[in-house]
């Protein structure tokens, strides 16, 4: 699998994402793309990670979504290209218009940085497959803009296509608003594109590849991405 | 010219930032405030002359740029 980030000014989880998929492939490490690239190598697979781009200036990934590289990256999902967007990433894919909704300063206003738990709402898609039905994942949060919100018409289409990928959730798979950290509308953590080829989530899965790092519950999510684009 | 964009979160979209604006307020003893919404003024100095094209030029940087409209609104002001 040919994987590629892509890095903006201030983009700072582009190495821990890169040692996850680089686990996946079995040391096929992924290649950089600066945000100034007009065209792109060929890829399976184009990750936009975290961090803070343009320092979050105006709104988090409004400028990164004007980026150059980003017609290139448009182009590539609209011909069925895999792109996957963590954080950041999945705020520079709203504002992009590559999938809906936008996401809003956390209703507590906080930063997060903490574990929480989250249910894999479909193990049918290319990024889930390899989870098995009902599994609660421990991921890690680290946002200040997470709170997803969509309107009540995209978000029934969200939930009738089955385009919702992730929910927060208590350690027992509790949706609930006690279990809710950031206001997200349904509990919503990170969502597919129609196609299911473009998946956005705020939480960290690329932090728990490692059993250093507590689990490896993110690693099932890269190892059936690679399985499916290495084919 | 100059085009003054101001962008506010539309209704029914949460503003935890304004409701603690409100509290604060509250806090200090000011009575009598209810909803408070915060919003960005965001000021362009334009090289155009006309005000009716400066304000679509405006218009047109709101809505690709300057405001999300899946969860802003937005109004500009020539002056």
């Amino acid at each position: 699998m040919r994987a590629g980030i892509v890095v903006f000014p201030g983009t700072n989880r582009e190495r821990d994402m890169a040692i996850a998929l680089s686990h996946a492939t079995g040391g096929v490490a992924p290649v950089m793309i600066w945000h100034k690239d007009v065209s792109l190598p060929p890829l399976d697979l184009i990750v936009l990670p975290g961090g803070f781009s343009h320092g979050d200036y105006l709104r988090c990934g409004a400028m990164a979504a004007q980026s150059p590289v980003m017609r290139a990256v448009a182009e590539f999902a609209a011909s069925g290209g895999f792109v996957l967007g963590v954080c950041n990433g999945f705020q520079v894919l709203t504002e992009a218009g590559l999938l809906p909704g936008a996401l809003l300063r956390n209703a507590g206003l906080r930063f997060l940085a903490q574990d929480h738990h989250l249910t894999v709402e479909r193990n049918d898609t290319a990024y889930t497959s390899d989870y098995e039905a009902g599994r609660i994942l421990s991921a890690t949060l680290a946002h200040g803009d997470g709170n997803y919100f969509a309107d009540e018409e995209t978000l029934d289409r969200l939930e009738g296509e089955g385009l919702v990928a992730f929910r927060y959730c208590g350690p027992d798979g509790e949706v609930c608003d006690a279990y809710n950290p950031n206001g997200s509308q349904r509990s919503i953590a990170g969502i597919y594109s129609e196609n299911g080829r473009v998946l956005g989530l705020m939480p960290h899965l690329e932090d728990h590849v490692d059993p250093l790092m507590g689990d490896v519950d993110g690693r099932p999510m890269f190892d059936a991405l690679v399985q499916r684009l290495s084919a | 010219m100059k085009a003054i964009v101001t962008v506010m979160l539309k209704p029914g979209v949460l503003d935890p930032q304004g409701r603690a604006i409100g509290h604060a307020l509250e806090g200090l003893g000011f009575a009598g405030v209810g909803e408070v919404r915060a919003g960005k003024i965001i000021e362009l100095d334009l090289a155009e002359t006309d005000a009716v094209a400066a304000k679509t030029a405006a218009e047109d940087m709101a809505r690709r740029l300057l405001a999300n409209t899946v969860i802003e609104s937005f109004k500009v002001e020539v002056v």
